[in-house]
C-alpha cells in the first residue's frame, strides 16, 4: 500500500516538444492518498492513461518526479514498483490454467511453493475462481479472464497500487455492474489504492471516492462524486458529468444583474458582484437540469421560455426548452404534467453557478 | 550487451542475404565476356549496357510492364475476395468450414507441370489466351488460399468483443469493417498483400503457358537470354536485378503495415 | 471463445469458392483422366484403369527421388523455421531501421527462380563466383557438378538463402501482432526473456507458424526450378527431385499417362502430410480443454 505523489510531472511524446500543445499532459501536481479508490475521468484523448502509464512506470514522464510514499521512482521501472495493472483486454497467458496463471509472479520472485499456494487459494475465493482454477486460461470467458487478470495482480502481497485501464471494456453489458461489484469488494477488504481509468461516468461515479476529472491534459477536478456533481469547479466537469450534461447560458453584465446574451432576460443575484470584479471574462451561467425549476405558473424571479417538448423517460420526464436562442434542459418528477406553449423556469441562487472563461466564480 | 551481440547477429545475416544480390548487380554492371574470364570484387569495366538494352527493347521492358499489370490485378482481386472469407472463417462456423478451409489449400499441393495443359485448354475455350486477366485469375488458384489462410490468423486475434462493441454502438457492418476492423489487422494485409505480390510476381510456368506475345511477362522473356553463344550471363543479371526493384517498392510501401502492430485504445 | 453458427456466412465465402474451383476442378479432372489412359496422340486415347499408378509406384527411381525429397523437405524445415523465428526475435521494432531490414529480406523472394538458380551457379564456380574463389583460396576444394555431398550443400545454401524470409517475414508479422500490453504485464510479473518467449511469443505465433510450416512443406516438397537450374538433377541422380524425374517424364517422354498418374500420388502425398502437420500444430499445447 503507498499513496502516490506527482511532483511537477508533464509529458510529450515527442522527441523535442516545442510547446505546450506537444504535451499529452501538462504539468501537474496531484496525490493519491494511501487506500484510496480514485477514478481518471475524461474523454479520449484526455491523458488519463498517460497518467496512469507514468504511474505504473511504463512510461517515464519528459518531466517532473513521481513518488511512493516518499521514494522518488520516478526511474524505477514497472517491475520494481510493485504495482499490479489491468488492461482494456484481459492479459493472460493462455496456455497456463488459472492456478498457474496466479502463480506466475509469484514464482518469478522466487517464493517456497507453500507459500504460493496458499496465496493463489486466497485470492481464487476472493475472485470466485475456484471451479477453474484447473482451466486452461484460454478457454475463460471474457469476464473470467479479466479477473485472472486481476488476481494475477493481486497475489503480491506487497502490491503497492492496483491500476485499472478501462478494464470492463471487452465485458459483456450485463455482466460489468457484477464486476465493478467485486472490484469494490476488492478494495473494501485489500485496502490497496485502486486507481480506475475511464471515459464512462457511470462506471467512475459508482466505482471511486474520489474522481479526478480530466481534460485536454490536465487535471480539471479532484472530487467526491457529490463535489462533481453539486459544484462544478470546470465548466468541462459540469458538461461531462450528469446525463444530460449541465445547462450553461452565456450571460453578461447588464446593469443591476446578469442579463442573458440575446434575451431580454436579466436575473438578479449575488452572482452579480462576484461579476462585476471580472469585467472582461466571457461569463456563463450553468444550472443541472436536475436543479432547474419548473414551475407551475409565473412566479416571481421566474422567466419564461418556449417549450419544445416533454419526453417520458420512465421514472422522470426530461424537459426541453428555448430560452431565446438558447436550449435548456430540465427534469421533472415523472407524475408532473407539463403542456402548452411556455413553460416558467426559475434558477435557484443555491444551485445556480457562475463561470468566468470555464472556472468556477461562484 | 546482449542488445549488441542480437544487432551484430542480425547484420551479419544481412549482410550474407545481400552477397548473391550483390554479386547479382556486379555483373549486371559487366558484360558477358568479362564475368566470364574474370574475377573481381568491383566491376573494373563498369558497364551499363544490359540496362540499356532491357530499357530499349520493347519485347524486354514490356515484359515488365506486362507481368507488373497482371500481378497488380492478381493482389487486388485476391486480397479483395480474401478479406470476406477470412473474416467469415475466423467469426463463424458453417456447413462445411473446416473442409473448405483445408481444401483451399490444397490448391497449393499439386506439382503443376502437368497441368499446364489443362489450364492452357481450360482458358482457351474462355477466349482468355494471352490477356494479362488469364494470368491474373490463374494465378488466384494459390494466391487466395494463401490470403484466406494468413488473413484469417490475424483476425483471430482480435477478440470477438470489439465487433459486438461497435454494433453495440450502432455500427453497420461495412462501416465497422473498413473503419475499425481493418486498421487492427494491418500487419496480417500488409504480409498478405507482399505474399500474392511476390508468389505472382515470380510465378513461370503459368504465366508462360496462357500468353504469346501481349502479356508474356518477363520471367519467360529472360528465359531469351539463351543464345547460339550460350546463356548472356550480363544480360540475365540486369533484368534479375530490376525484377527486384518493384517487389521492393511494395515492401517498402506496406512496411508501415507490417511494423505498425497492434494498438487496441489509446490514451 | 465460442464461434456463433451462421450458414449466411457462406454468402462471405462464395466468391473465393468459385474463384479457385474454377481454376482447380477441371484441370484436376482432366490431369485424372490422363491418368488412366493411354494417349498416343489426339484422338487415341485409351482406358487402363489403374496400370500406370502400378507402374509408377513400382518404379525404384521414383522412391529414390521421393527418399531425396523427405531428407530435403525435413532439413528445410528443421533449419528454416527455428532460423526464422530468430531472426524475427532479433529484428528492430521501430524506427528507420526496420525499412531497411523489410526491403533487404525481401530480395532474395522477389527474384524468379530460374534466375537463382542461375546466380547461384556463377556464386559457386570457383573462378568467377564470390564464394567458390573464396573457398577455393582457403584450400577447400568444392564443385557442386562433380560431387554429390557439395551439391547438396550449394542447394541447401541456396534454400535457405532464398526462403528463410518466407518465415520471418510471417513470425515478425506475427510477433508485431502482439499487443504491447502483454509485454507490459511480463514486465510487471517479472518474467525473463526466455518466459517470455515461451508464454507469450511462441504461443500468440501459433497461426503465423502454422502457415510457415504447411507452406515451406508444401513449396520445399514440390520444388523444380531451383534444383534444376542449378544442378540439373546431377551429379548423376544425386539432386534429382521427384518433380524433377516427373518433368522428365511427362515433358521429355510426353507420357501424360504416367505423369498424370505421377501427379495424382504426388499431389496425395503432399496432401497427407500436410495434413498431418497441420493436425499437429492445432493441437500441440492445448493439452486437455475442460
Amino acid at each position: 500500500m503507498a499513496s502516490i505523489t506527482f511532483e511537477g510531472v508533464a509529458h510529450s511524446y515527442e522527441r523535442h516538444p516545442r510547446d505546450e500543445r506537444d504535451f499529452a499532459l501538462k504539468t501537474l501536481d496531484a496525490s493519491f492518498e494511501n487506500g484510496g479508490a480514485y477514478a481518471l475521468l475524461g474523454p479520449s484523448g484526455c491523458g488519463k492513461t498517460t497518467l496512469l502509464n507514468i504511474i505504473s512506470g511504463l512510461l517515464r514522464p519528459t518531466r517532473g518526479r513521481v513518488l511512493y510514499d516518499d521514494r522518488d521512482v520516478t526511474a524505477l521501472p514497472p517491475a520494481r514498483r510493485n504495482i499490479a495493472q489491468v488492461f482494456q483486454f484481459p492479459v493472460i497467458y493462455d496456455t497456463m490454467t488459472v492456478e498457474q496463471n496466479l502463480a506466475f509472479p509469484l514464482r518469478n520472485r522466487g517464493l517456497a511453493a507453500a507459500a504460493i499456494a496458499r496465496r493463489v487459494a486466497e485470492v481464487a475465493e476472493m475472485l470466485e475462481l475456484e471451479g477453474v482454477l484447473r482451466q486452461r486460461a484460454a478457454g475463460l470467458t471474457a469476464d473470467q479472464k479479466q479477473k485472472v487478470s486481476l488476481g494475477r495482480g493481486l497475489v503480491r502481497v506487497d502490491v503497492a497500487a492496483i491500476l485499472l485501464d478501462e478494464p470492463l471494456t471487452v465485458i459483456d453489458p450485463q455482466l460489468k455492474w457484477l464486476l465493478r461489484r467485486k472490484l469494490k469488494e476488492v478494495h473494501a477488504r485489500y485496502g490497496h489504492t485502486f486507481v480506475y481509468v475511464t471515459h464512462d461516468q457511470n462506471e467512475a461515479l459508482t466505482f471511486a471516492d474520489r474522481v479526478v476529472v480530466m481534460y485536454d491534459g490536465r487535471i480539471v477536478q479532484v472530487g467526491s462524486p457529490q463535489d462533481l456533481f453539486e459544484r462544478p469547479l470546470h465548466r468541462f466537469v459540469g458538461y461531462f458529468i450528469g446525463s444530460p450534461g449541465m445547462n450553461f447560458l452565456p450571460c453578461h453584465l447588464a446593469g443591476n444583474g446578469l442579463g442573458i446574451d440575446g434575451t431580454e432576460v436579466v436575473l438578479g443575484g449575488a452572482w452579480f458582484a462576484e461579476a462585476a470584479s471580472h469585467p472582461s471574462a466571457r461569463l456563463e451561467l450553468g444550472i443541472r437540469p436536475e436543479h432547474l425549476e419548473v414551475l407551475a405558473g409565473p412566479e416571481p424571479g421566474s422567466v419564461e421560455a418556449r417549450l419544445l417538448r416533454v419526453e417520458d423517460l420512465g421514472n422522470y420526464k426530461l424537459v426541453s426548452a428555448m430560452l431565446g436562442p438558447h436550449r435548456l434542459f430540465a427534469k421533472v418528477p415523472e407524475g408532473r404534467e407539463i403542456g402548452g406553449e411556455t413553460v416558467n423556469l426559475r434558477f435557484p441562487p443555491t444551485r445556480t453557478r457562475l463561470y468566468a472563461d470555464d472556472r468556477l466564480l461562484v | 550487451m546482449k542488445t549488441g551481440i542480437v544487432r551484430f547477429a542480425l547484420a551479419t545475416y544481412l549482410v550474407m542475404l545481400m552477397l548473391p544480390v550483390y554479386w547479382m548487380v556486379n555483373m549486371s554492371l559487366r558484360d558477358n565476356a568479362d564475368i566470364l574470364s574474370t574475377f573481381v570484387l568491383f566491376p573494373e569495366n563498369l558497364t551499363f549496357d544490359n540496362y540499356i538494352k532491357i530499357f530499349t527493347d520493347p519485347s524486354w521492358y514490356s515484359g515488365y510492364i506486362n507481368s507488373m499489370i497482371y500481378v497488380t490485378m492478381n493482389m487486388v482481386i485476391s486480397v479483395s475476395v480474401a478479406l470476406p472469407a477470412a473474416y467469415a472463417f475466423s467469426r463463424y462456423r458453417f456447413i462445411g468450414d473446416k473442409h473448405v478451409f483445408f481444401w483451399l489449400l490444397t490448391n497449393r499441393m499439386a506439382p503443376p507441370a502437368v497441368f499446364a495443359l489443362p489450364f492452357f485448354q481450360l482458358y482457351q475455350t474462355m477466349g482468355l489466351i494471352d490477356t494479362h486477366i488469364a494470368v491474373a485469375l490463374a494465378h488466384t488458384l494459390f494466391n487466395v488460399p494463401l490470403a484466406v489462410w494468413v488473413l484469417e490468423g490475424f483476425m483471430s486475434a482480435i477478440p470477438r468483443e470489439i465487433d459486438e462493441t461497435a454494433y453495440l454502438d450502432g455500427y453497420s457492418f461495412p462501416r465497422f469493417f473498413f473503419r475499425i476492423f481493418m486498421p487492427l489487422i494491418k500487419t496480417g494485409i500488409g504480409v498478405t498483400a507482399f505474399f500474392t505480390f511476390m508468389f505472382s510476381w515470380v510465378e513461370l510456368l503459368m504465366a508462360r503457358t496462357l500468353t504469346t506475345t501481349e502479356a508474356k511477362p518477363i520471367a519467360a522473356v529472360m528465359t531469351r537470354t539463351v543464345s547460339a553463344t550460350g546463356l548472356d550471363w550480363g544480360l540475365l543479371a540486369a533484368a534479375g536485378v530490376l525484377t527486384i526493384v518493384p517487389g521492393a517498392l511494395v515492401i517498402y510501401f506496406v512496411r508501415n503495415y507490417m511494423a505498425k502492430g497492434f494498438a487496441l485504445g489509446r490514451v | 471463445m465460442d464461434k456463433p453458427t451462421n450458414n449466411g456466412a457462406w454468402l462471405l465465402v462464395v466468391p473465393v469458392v468459385l474463384l479457385v474451383a474454377f481454376n482447380a476442378v477441371m484441370p484436376l479432372m482432366a490431369v485424372v483422366n490422363y491418368s488412366v489412359q493411354d494417349i498416343f496422340g489426339p484422338g487415341q486415347a485409351y482406358w487402363v484403369g489403374t496400370e500406370w499408378y502400378r507402374e509408377v509406384l513400382g518404379d525404384t527411381r521414383l522412391h529414390e527421388a521421393l527418399l531425396r525429397q523427405f531428407l530435403f523437405s525435413g532439413l528445410v524445415l528443421l533449419i528454416e523455421i527455428p532460423l526464422g523465428v530468430l531472426i524475427a526475435l532479433a529484428m528492430p521494432r521501430r524506427g528507420w531501421a526496420v525499412s531497411l531490414v523489410l526491403v533487404i529480406l525481401a530480395l532474395p523472394l522477389l527474384i524468379p527462380w530460374n534466375v537463382i538458380g542461375t546466380i547461384w551457379i556463377i556464386f559457386t564456380r570457383p573462378d568467377i563466383g564470390l564464394l567458390g574463389y573464396s573457398l577455393n583460396s582457403l584450400g577447400i576444394p568444392f564443385d557442386h557438378t562433380a560431387s554429390p555431398l557439395d551439391a547438396w550443400i550449394t542447394l541447401m545454401l541456396m534454400e535457405v538463402w532464398h526462403w528463410t524470409p518466407l518465415v520471418v517475414l510471417l513470425a515478425y508479422a506475427g510477433l508485431k501482432a502482439i499487443p504491447e500490453a502483454f509485454y507490459q504485464a511480463a514486465a510487471i510479473d517479472g518474467a525473463s526473456a526466455w518466459k517470455v518467449f515461451r508464454y507469450i511469443q511462441l504461443p500468440k505465433m501459433r497461426g503465423v507458424l502454422t502457415i510457415a510450416v504447411l507452406l515451406r512443406f508444401m513449396d520445399s516438397f514440390l520444388i523444380y526450378a531451383e534444383p534444376f537450374v542449378l544442378t540439373g538433377g546431377g551429379p548423376g541422380n544425386a539432386t534429382t527431385f521427384p518433380s524433377i524425374y516427373l518433368v522428365k517424364v511427362a515433358l521429355g517422354q510426353f507420357d501424360l499417362g504416367p505423369a498424370g498418374a505421377f501427379s495424382v500420388i504426388y499431389f496425395l502425398i503432399v496432401l497427407l502430410f500436410s495434413w498431418l502437420f497441420y493436425q499437429v500444430l492445432q493441437n500441440v499445447g492445448r493439452g486437455k480443454a475442460r
